[in-house]
C-alpha cells in the first residue's frame, strides 16, 4: 500500500473526483471557453462558457414555447388519390391506443413529449432565479438533478429520424406535404442540441452550490 | 482553447483516487466527501462508493433485453392493408422492402438502428461487465470509450418505434390503405429500454478499479 496523503475536511470541497473513473482533482479556475479533463480517462471535466447560465434558461424557454406548437399544429399531411390525411403529434402518440398497445402509446407520449417538457421545466426551475441574479429557488438541486437523469430519455430528436425515414417510406405510395409543427419540432431539436452544448454539469454544480449558500 | 488537465494531488507516478484516499466522489457532481457522507452535500443525490449491485443489475437488465429482442424478430413489427390484403412486416422484413423500392440508404439506417446497434449493444455491454472480473484484451481507455458510445447510441434504436408510429397514425385511408401497429413493436421497445437501463446500471469507476488492484 502506498503512502496517502491526509486531507483535511475542509479542503475536500476544493477537490473533485472524475464521476467516470474517480480519480482526485484539485478544482481549478477554468477560463470560459477552455475544458478541463480528467487527466487519467480523459473525461470532460469542465467546460465553461461566457454568459452560459442566461443563454440555458432563454434556450430553454424557446424549446418550451416550440414544444406547445409541436404537439398541436399539424405535423405532416398525406394526399392520395382525393383521400388525405391530416396528422399531429398527439395522433402519432394515439397510433399504439388500441388494446395490448396502450403502455406503447403512453411510452411514446413520453418520449417525444412528457419528458423533454419535464427536463425543459426542470432546467426552467433550476436555472432561471440564478440568471436574474436571485439565490437558486427551494429544491433547485434536487430539480437539476432530475434534468440530469430525464437526459437519456428525452427522444424529440431520435423522434425527427424517424420521421425522415416515414416520409421516405410512404413517398411512392402518397403525397406527403409537411405542417407547421414539423418546422416547429425540428426547431425544438437544433435548440435543444444548442441548450446541451451550453450544458457545464459541473460548472452549474457548484454555481448552485455557491448560490445557495450566500 | 487547448486542452488542459486539472492537477491530480497524488501525482507522482500513479493516480490517487477518491477510494484510495479513503473518500468518495459523488458520480453526478464530483464533490469529494468523507468516508461517512451518505447524502452528496451538493448535489443532494445519494453516495455510494462502489456500488457492489452494479454488476448484478447490468446482467439483470441486459438479459431482460436479450429476451424481449426474440419476439421483436419474430412478430410482426407492421400490419399493412392495401385494398383489403393484409401483409405483414417484420424489422427485418420492412427492411428488405426497403431495399426492393431501392432506398438503400433508409434501409441501412433502419438495418443499423434495429439490428445492427442492438446486437453490437448486449455484446458490448456484456464484455464490459466480463472484463471487470477477468484479463481483458482492452485497456481501460479502450473501455471507457466503448462505455461512453454504447450509453450514447443505445437510444437512437429507438427510431423504428417512432417509425411505426408515425405511419400507423397517417395512414389511415380504411380500404384503400392502413398501417397498423404489431406487437413486435412493443417488445422492441422494451428491449430499447431495457438496455439503456443496463448500460445506465454499470458503474465505469470499476473499470478503472482493476489497475488499481494490482499496483497496491
Amino acid at each position: 500500500m502506498t503512502e496517502i496523503p491526509r486531507i483535511a475536511e475542509a479542503d475536500l470541497a476544493t477537490l473533485v473526483a472524475c464521476p467516470a473513473c474517480d480519480a482526485l482533482h484539485r478544482m481549478a479556475e477554468v477560463p470560459a471557453g477552455g475544458r478541463a479533463r480528467c487527466h487519467r480517462c480523459g473525461t470532460l471535466l469542465m467546460a465553461p462558457r461566457e454568459g452560459a447560465l442566461t443563454r440555458i434558461v432563454m434556450l430553454s424557454a424557446t424549446a418550451l414555447v416550440l414544444m406547445v406548437a409541436a404537439v398541436f399544429f399539424p405535423f405532416l399531411e398525406l394526399q392520395a388519390g382525393g383521400l388525405h390525411q391530416r396528422s399531429s403529434v398527439f395522433d402519432a402518440v394515439m397510433a399504439f391506443s388500441e388494446g395490448l398497445m396502450l403502455p406503447l402509446s403512453v411510452a411514446v407520449a413520453a418520449l417525444i413529449v412528457l419528458l423533454p417538457l419535464a427536463r425543459f421545466v426542470a432546467i426552467l426551475y433550476a436555472l432561471a432565479p440564478m440568471a436574474l441574479g436571485w439565490a437558486p429557488a427551494a429544491h433547485a438541486a434536487a430539480a437539476f438533478r432530475l434534468a440530469e437523469a430525464l437526459k437519456p430519455w428525452a427522444m424529440a430528436e431520435i423522434f425527427i429520424i424517424g420521421v425522415a425515414v416515414a416520409l421516405v417510406k410512404v413517398a411512392g405510395l402518397a403525397q406527403v406535404s409537411l405542417g407547421p409543427a414539423f418546422w416547429a419540432f425540428a426547431a425544438l431539436v437544433m435548440v435543444t442540441a444548442l441548450k446541451d452544448n451550453f450544458m457545464c454539469r459541473l460548472t452549474i454544480w457548484k454555481t448552485l452550490e455557491e448560490r445557495a449558500r450566500s | 482553447m487547448s486542452a488542459d488537465d486539472m492537477e491530480n494531488p497524488g501525482r507522482t507516478g500513479e493516480v490517487l483516487t477518491a477510494r484510495r484516499a479513503g473518500l468518495i466522489g459523488c458520480g453526478r457532481c464530483g464533490r469529494v466527501h468523507g468516508p461517512a457522507a451518505r447524502a452528496c452535500l451538493r448535489c443532494g443525490g445519494a453516495l455510494v462508493g462502489r456500488d457492489r449491485m452494479s454488476l448484478q443489475r447490468v446482467w439483470a437488465w441486459l438479459f431482460a433485453g436479450i429476451v424481449v429482442y426474440i419476439p421483436a424478430n419474430i412478430y410482426p413489427m407492421l400490419l399493412t392493408s392495401q385494398f383489403g390484403r393484409t401483409s405483414e412486416n417484420t424489422i427485418l422484413g420492412g427492411v428488405i422492402d426497403l431495399v426492393d423500392h431501392g432506398s438503400y440508404g433508409i434501409a441501412l439506417i433502419v438495418f443499423t438502428a434495429s439490428v445492427v446497434i442492438p446486437i453490437g449493444k448486449f455484446i458490448a455491454i456484456a464484455y464490459l461487465a466480463l472484463s471487470v472480473k477477468s484479463a481483458v484484451v482492452i485497456r481501460g481507455h479502450g473501455r471507457q470509450r466503448l462505455y461512453e458510445v454504447v450509453e450514447f447510441i443505445g437510444r437512437w434504436s429507438m427510431i423504428d418505434v417512432f417509425v411505426v408510429a408515425i405511419l400507423a397514425a397517417l395512414v389511415q385511408f380504411d380500404f384503400v390503405a392502413t398501417v397498423n401497429p404489431g406487437i413486435a413493436a412493443v417488445s422492441f421497445a422494451l428491449s430499447v429500454a431495457f438496455t439503456m437501463l443496463s448500460a445506465q446500471s454499470f458503474d465505469p469507476k470499476v473499470i478503472w478499479d482493476a489497475y488499481e488492484a494490482d499496483d497496491t
